[in-house]
């Protein structure tokens, strides 16, 4: 084994080093709270399973980690890098946010692929113009991704002309290009016809078990049982109970838990 | 037969129309008009770029400045509008000219006439394309954003591109409108394509060559243009399967 490797592993071993920790984190919408303090700890490596009701706040949690919306108020650290927030919650620092962003990969529910680029340009899109790659090993990385995710040989398809399944999986291979630290997913197959979404799973399931850290709101009960390290029960805007799949998922103990499970088995 | 052609004065046509004489006039007349038309149409563009994001993203301000704009732009009817941005504008250049101690200046007439037409394709195309970035599908712009792309950046690479099928169409009509605009400036003298023909005919007494010839170059123009933008929108719309249905 490589000894400064040794050593570092020694001092803090990889696996728990925090990737993402949220503070008391509230937002609302208007007089509407959606989030009602919530705290959050994702560690490298760690799958942290987001569940809930509808409108319970897990894609507002989610988008609040990133930004795409303002939290209210908290505090939110990546990688161990405190985001300098205003008193209203918006970040006072523009760069830093497109910074942080970078690292953080997100997976949406309708895809959000750039229907004007191929799939090749989409995954190429972020590395060339953001990160500043140079485009041939931008391109060549970008075909390896592809591959991996089971869409080599559709370069140069654009995404109208492929199925939800495929182009979600082109989306995760546009989330790789960047090298995140962290993956978000917010639902990723509630959009898909259930026959598809298998193959999107799959591709996830191959992402944690090769120890990436990921944020995954699902609905797939059985998949975050499978997947996930930690499972998180959002309600209202608050997480009502959280623990390891087996503890969640076998041996709930709040009555909402118990009755939300129940309703989606 | 020849009596025909004798009539309508096709027999003499050709000797007018040659370029060395009123013809070549038609042309130089049709170069400045197209001179103008791309120029307004340009400078139209910016401001409705400028003008569409205002009225998105703008402050207060900005978005009542701009909705007045529009509206008195569309609202008056163009040939009084040419005539007052024509001479006020003059006037006020003159105002400044004299006040910093020089004389009167010559206007010049295509500059005057695409500041002129530019301001007015500026309010169609603010609306033109205030509406096609609307369209773009916001999942587009978050998914820039949350990849970290500053905010030019995604103007540039997605919001542009991506509202650009929407905007073709519209921006193909203003530019035919800026191509016939042209013949508006006659009123405040400028030689372009139909002031020139009002002189070849009035000269020769021969109305119906040279405003036929007119009529010819301006079907040309918008026969060109069909083509040109027809290619524009087939690349806008890069990605997106036909209504027709079948692939590409
Ligand atoms: N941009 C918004 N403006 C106003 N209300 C919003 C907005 N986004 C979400 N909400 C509200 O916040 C609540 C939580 O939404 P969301 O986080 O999307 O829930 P979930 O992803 O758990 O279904 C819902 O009541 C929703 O209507
Ligand atoms: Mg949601």
């Amino acid at each position: 084994m490589d000894t400064a490797a040794a050593a570092a592993s020694v001092l803090e071993p990889a696996t728990h080093r925090e990737a993402i920790r949220v503070e008391d984190l509230h937002k609302s919408f208007g007089n509407l709270e959606v989030l009602k303090g919530v705290n959050l700890t994702a560690h490298q490596g760690d799958v942290v399973a987001i569940i809930g009701g509808s409108g319970s706040g897990k894609s507002t949690m989610l988008r609040c980690i990133n930004f795409l919306e303002t939290p209210s108020s908290g505090k939110i650290v990546i990688g161990g890098e405190d985001v300098a927030m205003r008193k209203d919650g918006s970040p006072s620092n523009q760069k830093q946010i497109e910074r942080i962003r970078t690292k953080l990969a997100m997976v949406f529910q309708q895809f959000n692929l750039w229907t004007h680029r191929t799939l090749l340009e989409n995954v190429i899109e972020v590395p060339v113009h953001v990160l500043k790659v140079p485009k041939a090993e931008a391109i060549e990385r970008a075909r390896e991704l592809l591959e991996r995710v089971g869409l080599g040989g559709k370069e140069d398809t654009f995404p109208a002309y492929l199925s939800g399944g495929q182009q979600q999986r082109a989306a995760i291979a546009r989330a790789l290009a960047v090298d995140p630290s962290a993956m978000l997913f917010d639902e990723p197959t509630s959009a898909l016809d259930p026959e598809l979404v298998g193959e999107v799973l799959t591709v996830i399931r191959d992402l944690a078990a090769e120890g990436r850290t990921m944020l995954l709101v699902t609905h797939e009960m059985k998949f975050a049982r499978e997947v996930a390290n930690n499972v998180v029960y959002l309600y209202q805007g608050r997480i009502e109970e959280q623990g390891p799949p087996a503890e969640v998922f076998g041996n709930p103990q709040s009555e909402r838990l118990k009755q939300f499970l129940s309703s989606v088995a | 037969m020849t009596g025909l052609f004798e009539l309508l004065g096709l027999g003499a046509s050709a000797e007018l129309l040659s370029l060395s004489g009123w013809g070549g006039n038609l042309l130089r007349g049709l170069a400045n008009s197209l001179q103008i038309a791309f120029g307004a149409y340009g400078l139209g563009l910016v401001i409705g770029l400028f003008g569409a994001y205002g009225k998105l993203y703008g402050g207060k301000v900005t978005r009542d400045l701009l909705a007045i704009y529009t509206t008195v732009i569309r609202a008056v009817p163009e040939l009084v509008l040419i005539l007052i941005l024509y001479y006020v504008g003059s006037d006020i250049i003159n105002k400044i000219s004299e006040g910093l101690g020089g004389g009167r200046v010559e206007i010049n007439g295509v500059a005057a006439g695409i500041w002129v037409l530019g301001v007015v394709q500026g309010a169609y195309a603010t609306e033109v394309l205030r509406g096609a970035i609307k369209a773009v599908p916001v999942g587009q712009i978050e998914a820039a954003k949350s990849y970290g792309m500053p905010a030019f950046m995604i103007m540039r690479r997605v919001t542009i591109p991506a509202m650009m099928s929407f905007a073709v169409p519209g921006l193909a009509n203003l530019w035919l409108i800026a191509t016939k605009d042209t013949a508006l400036l006659a009123v405040v003298g400028f030689n372009e394509l139909t002031l020139e023909t009002r002189q070849a005919a009035s000269s020769t007494r021969a109305y119906f060559t040279f405003f036929l010839a007119a009529g010819f170059l301006y079907l040309m123009v918008t026969l060109c243009s069909g083509a040109v933008f027809a290619r524009v929108e087939k690349w806008a719309r890069r990605g997106q399967p036909s209504l027709k249905g079948g692939t590409s």
